[in-house]
């Protein structure tokens, strides 16, 4: 079963590979996203179908970031149909190879149980998403995507360098190497300290590099800046999303080897001063969808910090990773539909999105508002129960810098959307012929109902499967 | 057989210099491809009895750093029609000093290191660091796209002599994912490297400045 969920995606690319229509190959998209949720579904549901394979499988983590990834992608991809309809002259065969066998290898970083693997899957993704951020052929673009490609590459070569030293750090102690988690995890008391101290450190900055913490977040507002908005979404929601389980894997074995003192300075450390970094730069930004990668930026510095108080903190980390993935969908998604009616992502262009685009300034609105952690919406209970760990686990002053700095994005960031929505649309836009269409709009409407509907209730399921998760990071 | 690794090791530091002290981009693809082809032949020299798959992932490297890399190179650089790194951030002697301080470092920086009995005295790790540093140089310093690849290869190598030690613990399909990787990835980044050549006319990095706050 697990191998059909990353075999099936890497089989339909090839197909869509082959199809010669521009107007037809977009939906294998879609086709491709329904068909990994249902496998999902059904392996979530029965876990004994499992192949049984001590290399991929669904563990207690992989149960949280699956589904996410699944359903954002499910409906990302009614989307992208709907854009690349518009823009049915511009050749979308790379972009389509791309973005459906993106899917499966993201489905093998979520399912691997060993780190080379995982690593290999990470550098597959980089690579698969490289050709979907110059999908616009502008100088701009080129530009983003060779940033992107040799920030992102040097960063993952780092990862495996510290992947090396983890496995050295076994080698040392005179005990057989591996780099399978199942033997990490129970090896990890033995393992010689020193050597695992510089493998965290590496693999912060590898892993950091495709989460986008900063210092390493400077691809960041580039790649999403120029890619199309439903790659956008894909990244935030998606991209970061596996690199942050990456990191999540390391934090298992550290955890585990008893050096959580020594890793949770570090991830505070890196968690504030994105949200710093974030902070700064989205006061006064002017380009709006530069300023959701900073955004994103801020996230993922949230969850590092949540990872860094740990412990009480980790339910609310967990949660998170699913509410921001949901959230940044929508704002990407809807980001995506104001640029196309505007052709400019600039603030001193774009006014009025609330009423040129009734739907689409809406949601971008609402979408900053959950974002940035506003009741009733799903971040503010995942942003609340970090929080709540914070204060739990005696970290004043973590918690109260925290919350400080979520005012100061909510500032910055709410000057800019609101430039965005209020005010009048300049009258060449207003009769420009682009009319919202229901494959560009429903999914977007979609997510922001998830979003909503985290805010009001957390099913009795996603409990269960976050306390599993915080259960099995903890053992 | 501890000998010939050193000679290999040797071998590699002085290609190492050799990159850092040359402007011809032929030059330094050059070096770099004769330096992946060593460290192929490195499983060879430290294993008397390898197995099968060790055999095949030792024969992959030596073909896609020796010979299929380079060549994806060298016919980018033929389209792009450039031949030399032109004034590089730092001239090529500071670059070679550099590099020769770096690995000095490297060396004492070896010798500190809390490593296994059956590693120290030789000479595996402080190549590694030494290429890796070597590698970072030529990415931070030099402008143009092509010799950033080549300084990303040459930080690969590092990694990849790191490695070595570690021969056990990498399963023979993840060596392949790791090989096959780099080289979809250098196949990318330098279809990037020409398409940057045909919009800005020059595979000058410092040209890529328009996206900033």
């Amino acid at each position: 079963m697990e191998f059909a969920l990353i075999a099936t995606p890497l089989l339909l690319a090839a197909l869509s590979a082959l199809i010669p229509s521009n107007r037809l190959r977009p939906w294998l998209l879609p086709v491709a996203g329904v068909v990994h949720s249902v496998m999902t579904a059904f392996l979530m549901a029965r876990p004994e179908v499992s192949a049984g394979s001590s290399w991929l499988y669904l563990d207690p983590i992989g149960r949280v970031i699956l589904p996410l990834v699944s359903v954002l992608y499910l409906l990302c991809s009614f989307y992208a149909v709907g854009v690349l309809h518009y823009r049915h002259n511009q050749a979308n065969r790379v972009f389509c190879v791309c973005l459906i066998s993106f899917l499966g290898i993201m489905t093998m970083v979520l399912l691997s149980q060993h780190l080379g693997l995982m690593w290999v899957g990470i550098e597959t993704m980089t690579l698969t998403t490289a050709p979907l951020i110059y999908f616009n052929r502008t100088p701009q673009s080129i530009e983003a995507t060779w940033k992107y490609l040799l920030i992102g590459s040097v960063g993952i070569a780092l990862a495996l360098l510290g992947t090396f030293f983890l496995a050295y750090a076994s080698l040392h102690q005179g005990i057989e190497p591996t780099l399978s988690i199942e033997g990490m995890v129970r090896n990890a008391p033995m393992l010689s300290k020193s050597w695992l101290h510089a493998a965290f450190v590496l693999l912060l900055v590898g892993y950091g590099t495709k989460m986008g913490l900063a210092p390493m977040h400077t691809w960041k507002p580039d790649a999403y800046g120029e890619a199309p908005g439903v790659v956008g979404a894909i990244f935030a929601g998606g991209v970061t999303s596996c690199a942050f389980f990456a990191l999540l894997r390391v934090y298992h074995i550290c955890l585990a080897a008893g050096e959580g003192a020594y890793i949770s300075r570090l991830l505070l450390v890196v968690g504030f001063l994105s949200m710093i970094v974030a902070g700064l730069f989205m006061v006064g930004q002017r380009d709006f969808k530069r300023m959701l990668a900073y955004s994103s930026v801020e996230h993922m510095g949230i969850l590092a910090i949540g990872l860094g108080i740990g412990g009480p903190a980790l339910f609310g980390t967990l949660l998170h990773v699913v509410t921001n993935g949901l959230t940044k969908g929508v704002l990407f998604l809807s980001a995506g539909n104001i640029h196309r009616a505007y052709a400019s992502k600039n603030t001193d262009q774009v006014h009025g999105a609330i009423h040129r685009l009734p739907l689409s300034g809406g949601l971008f609105l609402a979408g900053f508002l959950a974002v940035t952690g506003s009741p009733p919406f799903g971040p503010f209970v995942s942003e609340f129960s970090i929080l709540n760990g914070a204060f739990d686990g005696g970290h004043y002053a973590t918690g109260g810098f925290f919350l400080l700095l979520l005012l100061v994005v909510f500032i910055g960031m709410g000057a800019t959307v609101l430039r965005v929505v209020q005010g009048r649309a300049p009258a060449a836009v207003n009769k420009s012929p682009y009319r919202e269409g229901l494959l560009t709009t429903v999914p977007a409407v979609l997510l922001m109902m998830l979003v909503l509907a985290l805010g009001l209730y957390i099913p009795a399921t996603l409990t269960a499967l976050l306390n599993d998760a915080v259960r099995f990071l903890k053992v | 057989m501890d000998n010939y690794l050193n000679g290999i090791l040797v071998l590699v530091l002085v290609l190492n210099l050799l990159s850092l002290g040359t402007s011809r981009i032929n030059t330094i693809i050059k070096a770099v491809s004769v330096q992946g082809a060593l460290l192929g032949v490195i499983p060879f020299v430290v294993h008397q009895h390898l197995t099968l798959p060790a055999i095949i992932v030792a024969v992959m490297a030596i073909a896609l750093k020796g010979v299929v890399i380079p060549l994806v190179m060298v016919h980018a650089l033929r389209e792009a029609q450039i031949k030399r790194e032109i004034e590089p951030m730092i001239g090529l002697m500071p670059s070679i000093i550099l590099g020769a301080v770096a690995t000095a470092f490297s060396l004492l920086f070896a010798s500190q290191l809390p490593l296994a009995s059956e590693h120290v005295g030789k000479l595996l790790v402080p190549t590694a660091i030494a290429t890796v540093f070597t590698g970072f140089i030529v990415l931070i310093t030099r402008y143009k796209a092509l010799t950033q690849v080549v300084g990303y290869l040459i930080l690969e190598n590092g990694i990849y002599i790191f490695g070595m030690l570690l021969i056990e613990a990498m399963p023979f399909i993840v060596e392949l994912g790791v090989l096959l990787d780099l080289f979809v990835g250098i196949f990318v980044i330098c279809i990037i490297a020409n398409h940057i050549n045909q919009a800005f006319s020059s595979m000058d990095t410092r040209r890529l400045v328009t996206l900033k706050e």
